[in-house]
């Protein structure tokens, strides 16, 4: 199994609201829920912890699911953010892409 | 976004701040509700605290504003350090100071959308009301830098007596710079409460002229249908957002429930934010009404759909009364007076009557 990585885009607006977290990107204004395990999966995202792990360690120890299924779910739930722009996947660690934005003034 | 509202209501969250981080401006548009000299607004680093506060009680959307914004040395400090808290920030300026490196930074922050005042495509009747030579020039410039770094760009038109024959001319301007155009028939007394700047509203004749217009407003019927029955939803129903899941902070730190309702709830650098919008009597009485407690309007037959507002009606007389401005746009829309156009002349409020009159003479 190739390994993969996912790193939180910059150019998005988020908001943990009653346990959901909410997503806008500002590149086309969709607004995202995200579930209890979606936003898991979200706030772990720094482009340096493998998804295979991000789903060991958090999804799998913080809910009760099979580990196959998760990863299956979290793969499809990467490609669907990564599809609107606000998630990037890589197979390689992503290491200019996380947190807020940066510019130099 | 209707579910995200009503999950934030459900929970009390502040979902929309609007932060107005100066009142200095570039520009003196002959309609504007503010005063420009700077009173003393908050530092750098009291707008930074305060971020971090909204952030901690779950605000998501932050529009910044002034005056004009870009004024403020700290100003990219400012969006910055808001969009590393992931807000989504939203930015209104007149674009005058727009260049190459504003708009290349307001994109490569995740500035989500700027909001532009632009009051006519002809730069005699622009350059007139903001008072600066050459400002529509440097606007439409700042505009097209904007749209050509890939930002959403808004044009926001607001209709005055001195430009009401140019709304469809910006509407067109704005689409062949590839940005929305809104169209804002408001124009609101000065925060301090003074009318001098209501003689620049459109009249009656104006309003209805652009409310008749399809280009402008889409749907003619849809939009000038009278309005639905009356119905428990809507007698239960809020009034707006403002002080519910929205409020405004002034460059003094002087909180609102919004910025066209200068009811002062408290002081962001006297008191935390959260302890102002969970528990000030101000915002408390304002999230107690309801349509049915409203004066003189719970009664009319517009209440579910004119665009009454609490703070103008809060500026007229009082925050359950009506706001004649919205009570003549009901009427200008559907041909149906309001109920405070039906009220007998004695408890009519003499500014009401002189919408009355108006409104009477002119059609």
């Amino acid at each position: 199994m190739t390994e993969k990585y996912i790193a939180r885009s910059r150019a998005v607006a988020a908001r943990i609201l009653d346990a959901e977290m909410i997503i806008m990107s500002a590149t086309d204004s969709t607004l995202f829920t995200l579930s209890e395990v979606a936003t898991v999966i979200w706030q772990a995202a720094d482009g340096r912890t493998p998804l295979s792990q991000i789903v060991r360690q958090r999804v799998c120890a913080e809910f009760d699911v099979c580990l196959d299924d998760a990863y299956r779910d979290a793969e499809a739930f990467a490609e669907d953010l990564a599809g609107h722009g606000i998630l990037r996947i890589s197979d390689r660690p992503i290491l200019d892409e996380t947190s807020g934005p940066r510019v130099h003034l | 976004m209707q579910n995200l509202n009503q999950k934030a209501l459900r929970l009390g969250v502040p979902l929309s701040v609007h932060l107005d981080v100066t009142y200095r401006c570039n520009e003196r548009c002959e309609h504007c509700y503010l005063e420009h000299d700077d009173r003393g607004e908050m530092t750098t680093a009291e707008i930074r605290a305060l971020l971090q506060q909204l952030e901690e009680a779950g605000v998501f959307f932050l529009t910044l504003s002034g005056g004009e914004p870009l004024v403020r040395r700290d100003c990219f400090d400012i969006i910055e350090y808001a969009r590393s808290l992931q807000f989504n920030v939203k930015l209104k300026t007149n674009a005058v100071l727009i260049r190459e490196r504003e708009a290349r930074l307001l994109r490569s922050l995740g500035v989500e959308q700027v909001q532009i005042s632009v009051y006519s495509h002809r730069s005699e009747v622009h350059d007139s009301i903001t008072r600066l030579p050459g400002s529509l020039r440097r606007t439409l410039e700042g505009v097209r830098l904007l749209r050509e770094h890939g930002l959403k760009v808004s044009v926001a038109n607001v209709l005055m007596k001195s430009n009401s024959a140019d709304s469809e001319g910006v509407r067109a301007m704005a689409g062949e710079l590839g940005a929305h155009y809104m169209l804002d028939p408001t124009i609101t007394p000065m925060i301090d409460g003074r009318t001098v700047v209501l003689q620049y509203r459109a009249a009656p004749r104006e309003l209805a002229s652009v409310f008749h217009n399809s280009q402008l407003v889409g749907n003619v019927e849809e939009f000038c249908a009278p309005p639905a029955p009356v119905d428990d939803d809507i007698l239960d129903g809020l009034p707006c957002s403002a002080g519910h899941t929205a409020c405004y902070i002034s460059p003094y730190g002087d909180l609102y429930p919004c910025v066209q309702f200068p009811l002062a709830c408290g002081n962001v650098r006297r008191e935390r934010f959260l302890d102002i919008w969970r528990d000030s009597p101000q915002l408390r009485e304002v999230r107690s009404i309801r349509g049915k407690d409203l004066d003189t309007c719970s009664s009319c037959s517009h209440l579910g759909t004119c665009s009454r507002c609490p703070g103008l009606a809060f500026m007229e007389s009082n925050m359950r009364g009506p706001s004649s401005a919205d009570c003549e746009k009901s009427f200008v829309r559907t041909g149906i007076p309001s109920a405070q156009m039906m009220a007998p002349a004695s408890t009519v409020r003499p500014s009401a009557l002189r919408t009355l009159v108006q409104i009477q003479f002119t059609t």
